[in-house]
Protein backbone atom coordinates (compact mmCIF):
# COMPACT_ATOMS: atom_id res chain seq x y z
CA UNK A 1 0.00 0.00 0.00
CA UNK A 2 2.99 2.58 0.80
CA UNK A 3 4.73 1.22 -2.11
CA UNK A 4 1.86 1.91 -4.07
CA UNK A 5 1.49 5.53 -3.03
CA UNK A 6 5.38 6.37 -3.25
CA UNK A 7 4.67 4.83 -6.74
CA UNK A 8 1.89 7.66 -7.84
CA UNK A 9 4.26 10.32 -5.61
CA UNK A 10 7.43 9.58 -7.96
CA UNK A 11 4.90 9.91 -10.59
CA UNK A 12 3.36 12.66 -9.90
CA UNK A 13 6.79 14.61 -9.17
CA UNK A 14 8.02 13.47 -12.89
CA UNK A 15 4.84 15.21 -14.19
CA UNK A 16 5.15 18.58 -12.18
CA UNK A 17 9.24 18.58 -13.60
CA UNK A 18 7.91 17.96 -16.60
CA UNK A 19 5.36 20.50 -17.22
CA UNK A 20 8.10 23.22 -17.77
CA UNK A 21 10.08 21.55 -19.64
CA UNK A 22 6.79 20.63 -22.34
CA UNK A 23 5.69 24.31 -21.90
CA UNK A 24 9.22 25.16 -23.13
CA UNK A 25 8.99 22.69 -25.81
CA UNK A 26 5.25 24.03 -26.95
CA UNK A 27 6.41 27.80 -27.47
CA UNK A 28 9.41 26.95 -29.07
CA UNK A 29 7.04 24.74 -31.61
CA UNK A 30 4.80 27.29 -31.86
CA UNK A 31 7.08 29.93 -32.65
CA UNK A 32 9.80 28.29 -34.72
CA UNK A 33 8.49 24.97 -35.50
CA UNK A 34 4.92 25.30 -36.56
CA UNK A 35 5.57 28.51 -39.43
CA UNK A 36 7.57 26.06 -41.45
CA UNK A 37 5.61 23.24 -41.19
CA UNK A 38 2.46 25.49 -42.14
CA UNK A 39 3.67 26.85 -45.08
CA UNK A 40 5.13 23.56 -46.24
CA UNK A 41 2.19 22.18 -45.88
CA UNK A 42 -0.09 25.18 -47.30
CA UNK A 43 2.38 25.79 -50.40
CA UNK A 44 2.54 22.42 -51.22
CA UNK A 45 -1.54 22.05 -51.39
CA UNK A 46 -1.49 25.18 -53.53
CA UNK A 47 1.07 23.53 -55.80
CA UNK A 48 -0.77 20.86 -56.09
CA UNK A 49 -4.43 22.06 -56.33
CA UNK A 50 -4.45 25.46 -57.69
CA UNK A 51 -7.73 26.46 -56.58
CA UNK A 52 -8.60 30.45 -54.63
CA UNK A 53 -9.72 27.90 -51.75
CA UNK A 54 -6.24 26.48 -50.89
CA UNK A 55 -3.91 29.45 -52.42
CA UNK A 56 -5.92 32.07 -50.21
CA UNK A 57 -3.91 33.19 -47.01
CA UNK A 58 -7.05 33.84 -45.40
CA UNK A 59 -8.60 30.40 -46.44
CA UNK A 60 -5.75 28.88 -45.26
CA UNK A 61 -5.44 30.35 -41.83
CA UNK A 62 -9.54 29.73 -41.19
CA UNK A 63 -9.16 26.36 -42.85
CA UNK A 64 -6.15 25.28 -39.73
CA UNK A 65 -7.64 26.86 -36.67
CA UNK A 66 -11.18 25.56 -38.29
CA UNK A 67 -9.73 22.29 -37.72
CA UNK A 68 -7.68 22.26 -34.83
CA UNK A 69 -11.39 23.27 -33.17
CA UNK A 70 -12.84 20.29 -34.82
CA UNK A 71 -10.23 18.22 -32.89
CA UNK A 72 -10.14 20.35 -29.35
CA UNK A 73 -14.23 20.92 -29.05
CA UNK A 74 -15.43 17.61 -29.49
CA UNK A 75 -13.14 15.78 -27.21
CA UNK A 76 -13.93 18.03 -24.24
CA UNK A 77 -17.46 17.65 -25.05
CA UNK A 78 -17.56 14.01 -24.65
CA UNK A 79 -17.21 14.61 -21.30
CA UNK A 80 -19.26 17.70 -20.62
CA UNK A 81 -22.41 16.27 -22.93
CA UNK A 82 -22.57 13.26 -20.63
CA UNK A 83 -22.52 15.11 -17.34
CA UNK A 84 -25.19 17.00 -19.04
CA UNK A 85 -22.98 20.20 -18.66
CA UNK A 86 -23.30 21.41 -21.90
CA UNK A 87 -24.11 24.38 -21.28
CA UNK A 88 -21.23 25.73 -19.63
CA UNK A 89 -19.49 26.15 -22.68
CA UNK A 90 -21.81 28.53 -23.89
CA UNK A 91 -21.88 30.31 -20.29
CA UNK A 92 -17.89 30.58 -20.90
CA UNK A 93 -18.06 31.68 -23.98
CA UNK A 94 -20.26 34.62 -22.97
CA UNK A 95 -17.69 35.48 -20.16
CA UNK A 96 -15.19 35.46 -22.49
CA UNK A 97 -17.03 37.92 -24.75
CA UNK A 98 -16.48 40.28 -22.03
CA UNK A 99 -12.77 39.87 -22.08
CA UNK A 100 -12.89 40.36 -25.65
CA UNK A 101 -14.59 43.70 -24.92
CA UNK A 102 -12.50 44.78 -21.95
CA UNK A 103 -9.38 43.93 -24.35
CA UNK A 104 -10.38 45.79 -27.30
CA UNK A 105 -10.97 48.95 -24.73
CA UNK A 106 -7.94 48.67 -23.42
CA UNK A 107 -5.74 47.60 -26.38
CA UNK A 108 -7.43 51.24 -28.33
CA UNK A 109 -5.96 53.21 -25.16
CA UNK A 110 -2.73 51.19 -25.14
CA UNK A 111 -1.71 49.70 -28.62
CA UNK A 112 0.88 47.53 -26.50
CA UNK A 113 -1.93 45.18 -24.81
CA UNK A 114 -4.19 45.05 -28.46
CA UNK A 115 -4.59 41.26 -27.87
CA UNK A 116 -8.01 40.55 -26.85
CA UNK A 117 -7.56 37.11 -27.17
CA UNK A 118 -5.08 37.39 -24.54
CA UNK A 119 -7.76 39.21 -22.78
CA UNK A 120 -10.90 36.39 -23.70
CA UNK A 121 -8.58 33.57 -22.27
CA UNK A 122 -8.30 35.08 -18.74
CA UNK A 123 -11.72 36.52 -18.27
CA UNK A 124 -12.83 32.77 -19.58
CA UNK A 125 -10.83 31.51 -16.85
CA UNK A 126 -11.51 33.32 -14.28
CA UNK A 127 -15.43 32.36 -15.18
CA UNK A 128 -14.27 28.94 -15.27
CA UNK A 129 -13.33 29.30 -11.40
CA UNK A 130 -16.04 31.05 -10.46
CA UNK A 131 -18.01 28.35 -11.93
CA UNK A 132 -16.33 25.40 -10.14
CA UNK A 133 -16.26 27.18 -6.94
CA UNK A 134 -20.14 27.89 -7.08
CA UNK A 135 -21.00 24.55 -7.87
CA UNK A 136 -18.86 23.15 -5.20
CA UNK A 137 -20.16 25.71 -2.61
CA UNK A 138 -23.67 25.14 -3.59
CA UNK A 139 -25.40 22.16 -5.87
CA UNK A 140 -23.51 21.31 -8.52
CA UNK A 141 -23.30 22.99 -11.94
CA UNK A 142 -27.14 23.96 -11.68
CA UNK A 143 -28.79 26.02 -14.41
CA UNK A 144 -28.81 29.02 -12.40
CA UNK A 145 -25.29 29.60 -11.78
CA UNK A 146 -25.02 29.12 -15.47
CA UNK A 147 -27.33 32.01 -16.57
CA UNK A 148 -26.12 33.91 -14.13
CA UNK A 149 -22.66 33.73 -15.59
CA UNK A 150 -23.75 33.72 -19.74
CA UNK A 151 -25.56 37.17 -19.42
CA UNK A 152 -23.27 38.48 -16.99
CA UNK A 153 -20.17 37.71 -19.52
CA UNK A 154 -22.20 39.05 -22.06
CA UNK A 155 -23.63 42.36 -19.59
CA UNK A 156 -19.91 43.13 -19.03
CA UNK A 157 -19.36 43.08 -23.12
CA UNK A 158 -22.09 45.57 -23.71
CA UNK A 159 -21.40 47.86 -21.14
CA UNK A 160 -17.68 48.15 -22.38
CA UNK A 161 -18.47 48.14 -25.64
CA UNK A 162 -21.28 50.93 -25.21
CA UNK A 163 -18.51 52.90 -23.09
CA UNK A 164 -15.44 52.72 -25.09
CA UNK A 165 -14.88 53.61 -28.49
CA UNK A 166 -14.55 50.54 -30.34
CA UNK A 167 -15.46 49.04 -34.33
CA UNK A 168 -18.67 47.36 -34.16
CA UNK A 169 -17.25 45.18 -37.36
CA UNK A 170 -14.55 44.05 -34.48
CA UNK A 171 -17.12 43.55 -32.19
CA UNK A 172 -18.91 41.40 -34.51
CA UNK A 173 -16.23 39.42 -35.84
CA UNK A 174 -16.05 37.98 -32.35
CA UNK A 175 -19.86 37.77 -31.56
CA UNK A 176 -20.79 35.96 -34.54
CA UNK A 177 -17.27 34.36 -35.89
CA UNK A 178 -15.41 35.54 -38.98
CA UNK A 179 -13.59 32.99 -40.53
CA UNK A 180 -11.54 35.92 -42.55
CA UNK A 181 -10.49 37.31 -39.75
CA UNK A 182 -7.85 35.23 -38.44
CA UNK A 183 -4.39 36.79 -37.78
CA UNK A 184 -1.65 34.47 -37.71
CA UNK A 185 -0.90 35.00 -34.48
CA UNK A 186 -3.98 33.11 -33.77
CA UNK A 187 -3.28 30.74 -35.36
CA UNK A 188 -0.43 29.81 -33.45
CA UNK A 189 -2.34 30.70 -30.27
CA UNK A 190 -4.83 27.91 -31.04
CA UNK A 191 -2.18 25.11 -31.73
CA UNK A 192 -0.38 26.03 -28.62
CA UNK A 193 -3.94 25.33 -27.01
CA UNK A 194 -4.79 22.63 -29.06
CA UNK A 195 -1.73 20.70 -27.94
CA UNK A 196 -2.05 21.60 -24.27
CA UNK A 197 -5.86 20.45 -24.59
CA UNK A 198 -4.82 17.47 -26.24
CA UNK A 199 -1.86 16.29 -23.90
CA UNK A 200 -3.66 16.71 -20.90
CA UNK A 201 -6.39 14.93 -22.46
CA UNK A 202 -4.43 12.16 -23.28
CA UNK A 203 -3.13 12.10 -19.56
CA UNK A 204 -6.00 12.12 -17.63
CA UNK A 205 -8.83 10.55 -20.11
CA UNK A 206 -9.14 7.39 -17.25
CA UNK A 207 -9.92 9.92 -14.30
CA UNK A 208 -11.90 12.28 -16.61
CA UNK A 209 -14.16 9.47 -17.93
CA UNK A 210 -14.63 7.76 -14.48
CA UNK A 211 -15.89 11.00 -12.46
CA UNK A 212 -18.02 11.65 -15.65
CA UNK A 213 -19.71 8.34 -15.73
CA UNK A 214 -19.53 7.43 -11.88
CA UNK A 215 -18.47 10.19 -8.98
CA UNK A 216 -19.56 7.84 -6.01
CA UNK A 217 -17.25 5.23 -7.34
CA UNK A 218 -14.60 7.68 -8.32
CA UNK A 219 -14.81 9.05 -5.13
CA UNK A 220 -14.64 5.52 -3.66
CA UNK A 221 -11.42 4.94 -6.00
CA UNK A 222 -9.98 8.04 -4.23
CA UNK A 223 -9.37 9.67 -7.40
CA UNK A 224 -9.51 13.50 -6.50
CA UNK A 225 -12.41 14.70 -8.27
CA UNK A 226 -12.40 17.98 -7.26
CA UNK A 227 -9.18 18.29 -9.21
CA UNK A 228 -10.67 16.89 -12.56
CA UNK A 229 -13.62 18.95 -12.11
CA UNK A 230 -11.84 21.98 -12.18
CA UNK A 231 -9.47 20.76 -15.01
CA UNK A 232 -12.37 19.89 -17.18
CA UNK A 233 -13.94 23.35 -16.93
CA UNK A 234 -10.58 25.22 -17.12
CA UNK A 235 -9.60 23.04 -20.31
CA UNK A 236 -13.16 23.69 -22.01
CA UNK A 237 -12.48 27.42 -21.47
CA UNK A 238 -9.62 27.79 -23.35
CA UNK A 239 -11.14 25.23 -26.25
CA UNK A 240 -13.94 28.45 -25.86
CA UNK A 241 -11.38 31.35 -26.55
CA UNK A 242 -9.73 29.00 -29.15
CA UNK A 243 -13.41 28.11 -30.93
CA UNK A 244 -14.36 32.18 -30.77
CA UNK A 245 -12.72 33.53 -33.71
CA UNK A 246 -14.41 31.02 -35.88
CA UNK A 247 -17.62 30.65 -35.10
CA UNK A 248 -18.46 33.53 -32.40
CA UNK A 249 -19.17 33.90 -28.66
CA UNK A 250 -22.99 32.87 -29.78
CA UNK A 251 -22.39 29.44 -31.08
CA UNK A 252 -19.39 27.97 -29.69
CA UNK A 253 -21.42 25.82 -27.64
CA UNK A 254 -22.51 24.27 -30.76
CA UNK A 255 -19.10 22.29 -31.74
CA UNK A 256 -18.81 20.96 -27.93
CA UNK A 257 -22.03 19.47 -28.03
CA UNK A 258 -23.32 18.82 -31.63
CA UNK A 259 -20.82 16.31 -32.99
CA UNK A 260 -20.58 14.00 -29.42
CA UNK A 261 -24.74 14.14 -29.73
CA UNK A 262 -24.37 12.79 -33.15
CA UNK A 263 -21.23 10.82 -32.63
CA UNK A 264 -23.58 9.24 -29.25
CA UNK A 265 -26.14 7.73 -31.66
CA UNK A 266 -23.60 5.86 -33.25
CA UNK A 267 -21.84 3.88 -30.94
CA UNK A 268 -21.77 1.70 -27.86
CA UNK A 269 -18.28 2.61 -26.81
CA UNK A 270 -17.12 5.79 -24.77
CA UNK A 271 -13.95 5.90 -26.49
CA UNK A 272 -14.86 4.50 -29.96
CA UNK A 273 -17.66 7.71 -29.85
CA UNK A 274 -14.81 10.26 -28.87
CA UNK A 275 -12.72 9.43 -31.60
CA UNK A 276 -16.10 9.40 -33.94
CA UNK A 277 -16.88 12.98 -32.71
CA UNK A 278 -13.63 14.43 -33.92
CA UNK A 279 -14.25 12.87 -37.44
CA UNK A 280 -18.05 14.13 -37.48
CA UNK A 281 -16.45 17.44 -35.81
CA UNK A 282 -14.08 17.84 -39.26
CA UNK A 283 -17.04 16.93 -41.45
CA UNK A 284 -18.80 20.25 -39.92
CA UNK A 285 -15.70 22.50 -40.48
CA UNK A 286 -14.96 21.41 -43.72
CA UNK A 287 -18.43 20.99 -44.70
CA UNK A 288 -19.37 24.25 -43.09
CA UNK A 289 -16.04 26.54 -44.97
CA UNK A 290 -16.91 25.41 -48.52
CA UNK A 291 -20.41 25.57 -48.48
CA UNK A 292 -20.50 28.67 -46.65
CA UNK A 293 -18.26 30.32 -49.63
CA UNK A 294 -20.14 28.26 -52.14
CA UNK A 295 -23.49 29.66 -51.08
CA UNK A 296 -21.92 32.76 -49.93
CA UNK A 297 -23.41 32.51 -45.71
CA UNK A 298 -21.54 33.08 -42.81
CA UNK A 299 -19.32 30.12 -41.62
CA UNK A 300 -20.11 30.12 -38.19
CA UNK A 301 -23.26 29.52 -39.27
CA UNK A 302 -22.71 27.06 -41.52
CA UNK A 303 -20.60 25.05 -39.25
CA UNK A 304 -23.31 24.56 -37.21
CA UNK A 305 -26.17 23.75 -39.59
CA UNK A 306 -23.92 21.24 -41.14
CA UNK A 307 -23.06 19.65 -37.85
CA UNK A 308 -26.34 19.69 -36.95
CA UNK A 309 -27.41 17.61 -40.62
CA UNK A 310 -24.92 15.08 -39.92
CA UNK A 311 -26.65 14.85 -36.03
CA UNK A 312 -29.97 14.12 -37.62
CA UNK A 313 -28.34 11.82 -40.15
CA UNK A 314 -27.11 9.97 -37.33
CA UNK A 315 -30.30 9.57 -35.71
CA UNK A 316 -31.84 8.59 -38.59
CA UNK A 317 -29.52 5.93 -39.15
CA UNK A 318 -29.71 4.28 -35.51
CA UNK A 319 -32.67 3.93 -35.71
CA UNK B 1 -8.55 -12.71 11.71
CA UNK B 2 -7.87 -9.39 12.15
CA UNK B 3 -9.78 -6.31 11.84
CA UNK B 4 -10.38 -4.42 8.61
CA UNK B 5 -12.96 -1.75 9.61
CA UNK B 6 -13.62 -0.62 12.93
CA UNK B 7 -16.37 1.92 14.06
CA UNK B 8 -15.68 3.89 17.08
CA UNK B 9 -18.78 5.95 19.00
CA UNK B 10 -19.57 7.31 15.23
CA UNK B 11 -22.79 10.31 15.72
CA UNK B 12 -24.24 11.63 12.17
CA UNK B 13 -26.88 14.23 11.78
CA UNK B 14 -28.14 15.33 8.83
CA UNK B 15 -28.72 19.67 9.81
CA UNK B 16 -30.87 18.87 13.51
CA UNK B 17 -32.27 15.47 12.37
CA UNK B 18 -29.87 12.83 14.52
CA UNK B 19 -29.38 9.94 11.33
CA UNK B 20 -27.10 7.14 13.71
CA UNK B 21 -26.19 7.24 17.34
CA UNK B 22 -23.55 6.33 19.36
CA UNK B 23 -22.78 3.22 17.10
CA UNK B 24 -19.79 0.86 16.69
CA UNK B 25 -18.96 -2.34 14.93
CA UNK B 26 -16.10 -3.72 13.76
CA UNK B 27 -15.57 -6.22 10.07
CA UNK B 28 -12.70 -8.98 10.44
CA UNK B 29 -11.00 -10.21 6.94
CA UNK B 30 -13.42 -12.48 5.86
CA UNK B 31 -16.73 -11.36 7.09
CA UNK B 32 -20.00 -11.55 5.20
CA UNK B 33 -21.57 -8.95 7.10
CA UNK B 34 -25.33 -8.18 6.36
CA UNK B 35 -26.81 -5.04 7.49
CA UNK B 36 -30.49 -4.53 8.08
CA UNK B 37 -32.79 -1.70 8.87
CA UNK B 38 -36.13 0.22 8.54
CA UNK B 39 -36.49 2.94 5.80
CA UNK B 40 -34.48 5.98 6.88
CA UNK B 41 -32.87 4.08 9.37
CA UNK B 42 -29.28 5.09 8.49
CA UNK B 43 -27.57 2.22 6.59
CA UNK B 44 -26.61 4.11 3.68
CA UNK B 45 -25.44 6.85 5.35
CA UNK B 46 -23.47 4.20 7.73
CA UNK B 47 -22.16 2.35 4.83
CA UNK B 48 -20.41 5.75 2.90
CA UNK B 49 -19.06 6.74 6.32
CA UNK B 50 -17.42 3.30 6.98
CA UNK B 51 -15.80 3.97 3.31
CA UNK B 52 -14.88 7.37 4.15
CA UNK B 53 -17.19 8.52 1.54
CA UNK B 54 -18.74 10.62 4.56
CA UNK B 55 -17.46 12.43 7.80
CA UNK B 56 -19.04 11.48 11.42
CA UNK B 57 -19.87 14.35 13.45
CA UNK B 58 -18.01 12.26 16.41
CA UNK B 59 -16.36 9.20 16.75
CA UNK B 60 -13.58 7.53 14.42
CA UNK B 61 -13.92 4.96 11.40
CA UNK B 62 -10.56 3.13 10.68
CA UNK B 63 -10.12 1.31 7.25
CA UNK B 64 -7.41 -1.68 6.89
CA UNK B 65 -5.81 0.03 10.54
CA UNK B 66 -5.81 4.13 9.08
CA UNK B 67 -8.72 6.48 9.26
CA UNK B 68 -10.81 5.94 6.55
CA UNK B 69 -11.16 9.48 5.14
CA UNK B 70 -7.53 9.65 4.62
CA UNK B 71 -7.28 6.11 3.83
CA UNK B 72 -5.70 6.78 0.07
CA UNK B 73 -5.85 3.23 -1.29
CA UNK B 74 -8.85 3.23 -3.46
CA UNK B 75 -8.05 0.47 -5.09
CA UNK B 76 -8.89 -1.97 -2.24
CA UNK B 77 -12.28 -0.84 -1.85
CA UNK B 78 -15.39 -2.05 -4.32
CA UNK B 79 -19.08 -0.21 -4.12
CA UNK B 80 -22.40 -1.31 -5.99
CA UNK B 81 -25.01 1.12 -5.16
CA UNK B 82 -28.83 0.57 -5.43
CA UNK B 83 -29.77 2.56 -7.82
CA UNK B 84 -27.99 3.17 -11.55
CA UNK B 85 -26.42 6.09 -11.57
CA UNK B 86 -28.01 8.80 -13.99
CA UNK B 87 -25.18 8.39 -16.98
CA UNK B 88 -25.73 4.57 -17.39
CA UNK B 89 -28.78 5.22 -18.56
CA UNK B 90 -27.78 7.67 -21.33
CA UNK B 91 -24.09 7.55 -21.41
CA UNK B 92 -22.34 5.72 -24.48
CA UNK B 93 -19.94 3.18 -22.32
CA UNK B 94 -19.69 -0.78 -22.85
CA UNK B 95 -19.38 -3.15 -19.89
CA UNK B 96 -15.64 -3.61 -20.80
CA UNK B 97 -15.33 -0.10 -20.65
CA UNK B 98 -17.34 0.30 -17.09
CA UNK B 99 -14.78 -3.01 -16.04
CA UNK B 100 -11.87 -1.28 -16.89
CA UNK B 101 -12.38 1.54 -14.81
CA UNK B 102 -11.73 -0.81 -11.65
CA UNK B 103 -8.32 -0.21 -13.17
CA UNK B 104 -7.54 3.35 -13.18
CA UNK B 105 -6.75 3.47 -9.43
CA UNK B 106 -3.94 1.41 -10.13
CA UNK B 107 -2.94 2.74 -13.49
CA UNK B 108 -2.77 6.71 -12.21
CA UNK B 109 -1.68 8.49 -15.61
CA UNK B 110 0.23 5.80 -17.24
CA UNK B 111 -1.97 3.94 -19.89
CA UNK B 112 -3.66 0.47 -19.08
CA UNK B 113 -0.84 -2.28 -19.77
CA UNK B 114 -1.33 -6.11 -21.36
CA UNK B 115 -1.52 -7.26 -17.49
CA UNK B 116 -4.33 -4.57 -16.83
CA UNK B 117 -6.19 -6.03 -19.59
CA UNK B 118 -6.28 -9.62 -18.72
CA UNK B 119 -7.39 -8.81 -15.13
CA UNK B 120 -10.67 -7.21 -16.76
CA UNK B 121 -11.39 -9.63 -18.59
CA UNK B 122 -10.79 -12.09 -15.95
CA UNK B 123 -13.15 -10.32 -14.22
CA UNK B 124 -15.62 -10.32 -16.77
CA UNK B 125 -15.33 -14.41 -17.18
CA UNK B 126 -15.46 -14.72 -13.21
CA UNK B 127 -19.43 -12.67 -12.93
CA UNK B 128 -20.21 -14.64 -16.41
CA UNK B 129 -20.98 -11.80 -18.02
CA UNK B 130 -17.69 -11.54 -20.69
CA UNK B 131 -20.16 -13.12 -23.75
CA UNK B 132 -21.83 -9.19 -23.13
CA UNK B 133 -18.52 -7.03 -22.76
CA UNK B 134 -19.51 -5.21 -26.14
CA UNK B 135 -22.85 -4.12 -25.26
CA UNK B 136 -23.78 -1.02 -24.12
CA UNK B 137 -24.33 -1.06 -20.05
CA UNK B 138 -27.71 1.00 -20.60
CA UNK B 139 -28.86 -2.04 -22.37
CA UNK B 140 -28.23 -4.60 -19.82
CA UNK B 141 -30.89 -5.89 -17.29
CA UNK B 142 -31.12 -4.93 -13.72
CA UNK B 143 -29.03 -8.00 -12.63
CA UNK B 144 -26.40 -8.23 -15.41
CA UNK B 145 -25.36 -4.44 -14.51
CA UNK B 146 -24.83 -5.28 -11.19
CA UNK B 147 -22.44 -8.04 -11.75
CA UNK B 148 -21.23 -5.12 -14.48
CA UNK B 149 -20.30 -3.44 -11.40
CA UNK B 150 -18.90 -6.22 -9.43
CA UNK B 151 -16.64 -7.25 -11.73
CA UNK B 152 -15.34 -3.71 -11.70
CA UNK B 153 -14.36 -4.20 -8.10
CA UNK B 154 -12.54 -7.51 -8.61
CA UNK B 155 -11.02 -5.78 -11.28
CA UNK B 156 -9.92 -3.17 -9.29
CA UNK B 157 -8.61 -6.30 -6.90
CA UNK B 158 -10.20 -4.87 -3.94
CA UNK B 159 -10.51 -6.86 -1.19
CA UNK B 160 -13.20 -4.99 0.95
CA UNK B 161 -16.67 -5.22 -1.42
CA UNK B 162 -19.94 -3.07 -0.12
CA UNK B 163 -23.35 -3.29 -1.48
CA UNK B 164 -25.94 -0.85 -0.90
CA UNK B 165 -29.24 -3.17 -1.74
CA UNK B 166 -27.85 -4.31 -5.10
CA UNK B 167 -30.69 -6.56 -6.01
CA UNK B 168 -33.23 -3.96 -5.69
CA UNK B 169 -35.37 -4.18 -9.35
CA UNK B 170 -33.82 -7.55 -10.21
CA UNK B 171 -35.69 -10.93 -11.31
CA UNK B 172 -35.79 -13.36 -8.38
CA UNK B 173 -33.95 -16.22 -10.65
CA UNK B 174 -31.28 -13.53 -11.18
CA UNK B 175 -31.38 -12.08 -7.34
CA UNK B 176 -30.69 -16.59 -6.68
CA UNK B 177 -27.57 -16.24 -8.81
CA UNK B 178 -26.65 -12.64 -7.65
CA UNK B 179 -26.31 -13.71 -3.96
CA UNK B 180 -24.14 -17.25 -5.16
CA UNK B 181 -21.26 -14.96 -6.87
CA UNK B 182 -21.41 -13.15 -3.36
CA UNK B 183 -20.73 -16.44 -1.82
CA UNK B 184 -18.40 -17.63 -4.16
CA UNK B 185 -16.03 -14.25 -3.68
CA UNK B 186 -16.86 -14.50 0.05
CA UNK B 187 -14.91 -17.58 -0.06
CA UNK B 188 -12.36 -16.52 -2.32
CA UNK B 189 -11.37 -14.03 0.55
CA UNK B 190 -13.13 -11.04 0.18
CA UNK B 191 -14.96 -9.08 2.92
CA UNK B 192 -18.53 -8.26 2.12
CA UNK B 193 -20.72 -5.70 3.63
CA UNK B 194 -23.96 -5.97 2.49
CA UNK B 195 -27.48 -3.67 3.12
CA UNK B 196 -30.23 -5.89 2.07
CA UNK B 197 -34.00 -5.48 3.08
CA UNK B 198 -34.70 -9.44 2.96
CA UNK B 199 -34.00 -10.81 5.88
CA UNK B 200 -34.48 -14.31 4.57
CA UNK B 201 -31.47 -13.78 1.81
CA UNK B 202 -29.31 -11.99 4.53
CA UNK B 203 -29.67 -15.61 7.06
CA UNK B 204 -28.99 -17.69 4.56
CA UNK B 205 -26.02 -15.86 2.74
CA UNK B 206 -24.36 -13.62 5.78
CA UNK B 207 -22.03 -14.66 8.24
CA UNK B 208 -23.37 -11.54 10.64
CA UNK B 209 -25.99 -9.61 10.77
CA UNK B 210 -26.11 -5.70 12.09
CA UNK B 211 -30.17 -4.54 12.78
CA UNK B 212 -29.72 -0.73 13.10
CA UNK B 213 -32.34 1.96 13.26
CA UNK B 214 -30.51 5.13 14.02
CA UNK B 215 -28.67 3.27 17.20
CA UNK B 216 -27.47 -0.72 16.77
CA UNK B 217 -30.33 -3.08 18.14
CA UNK B 218 -27.55 -5.93 17.59
CA UNK B 219 -24.76 -7.21 15.58
CA UNK B 220 -23.67 -11.27 15.60
CA UNK B 221 -23.05 -14.12 14.06
CA UNK B 222 -26.06 -14.82 12.44
CA UNK B 223 -27.19 -17.46 14.22
CA UNK B 224 -27.04 -15.61 17.38
CA UNK B 225 -28.96 -12.58 15.72
CA UNK B 226 -32.17 -14.52 15.26
CA UNK B 227 -32.40 -15.86 18.31
CA UNK B 228 -32.04 -12.21 19.74
CA UNK B 229 -35.58 -9.63 19.34
CA UNK B 230 -33.31 -7.19 17.49
CA UNK B 231 -35.22 -7.20 14.49
CA UNK B 232 -38.85 -7.07 16.22
CA UNK B 233 -37.47 -3.96 18.50
CA UNK B 234 -35.77 -2.06 15.23
CA UNK B 235 -38.77 -2.19 13.40
CA UNK B 236 -41.47 -1.34 15.94
CA UNK B 237 -39.90 1.65 17.11
CA UNK B 238 -39.83 2.34 13.51
CA UNK B 239 -43.36 2.09 13.13
CA UNK B 240 -44.51 3.94 16.45
CA UNK B 241 -42.52 6.93 14.14
CA UNK B 242 -44.02 6.29 10.75
CA UNK B 243 -47.31 4.73 10.92
CA UNK B 244 -46.81 2.37 8.07
CA UNK B 245 -42.87 2.03 7.44
CA UNK B 246 -42.07 -0.83 5.01
CA UNK B 247 -38.77 -2.55 5.38
CA UNK B 248 -35.79 -1.64 3.34
CA UNK B 249 -35.50 1.59 1.17
CA UNK B 250 -33.58 3.92 2.56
Amino acid sequence: MSLRTAHTQKELTLLLASIPIGLLALIGFIFWGFPPVYSFFWDTACGTIDTWLVCSGFLQRGFTSGILIGITAPIVGAYLVNRQMALIGEALAHTAFGGVAIGLFVGAAIPSLNYPLGFALIAAAVGALGMQYIAVTTDGYADIPIAIMLTGGFAVGIAVISYGVVFSATVESYLFGDILFVPFENVQLMVGLTLIVAATVALTHKQLLFITFDREAARLARINVWFYDTLLIVLTALVVVAAMQILGAILVAGMLVIPVAAAMQLTNSFNRGMLLSVLLGQVAIIGGILLSYYWNIATGAMIILVAIATYLIAVAVSR
Amino acid sequence: MSDILTVNNVNFSYDDQPVLKDISLSVREGDFLGMIGPNGSGKTTLLKIMLGLQTPDSGTVELFGEPARSFEDGARLGYVSQQSTESDATMPVTVREVVAMGRYAHAGLRRLSERDRDIIDRSLTKVGIADLKNRRISRLSGGQRQRAYIARALASEADLLALDEPTVGVDANSVEKFYQLLDELNTDGITIILIEHDIGLLTEHATSIACLDGELYAHAETSKFLKTDALERAFSSARVLSANAPAGGN
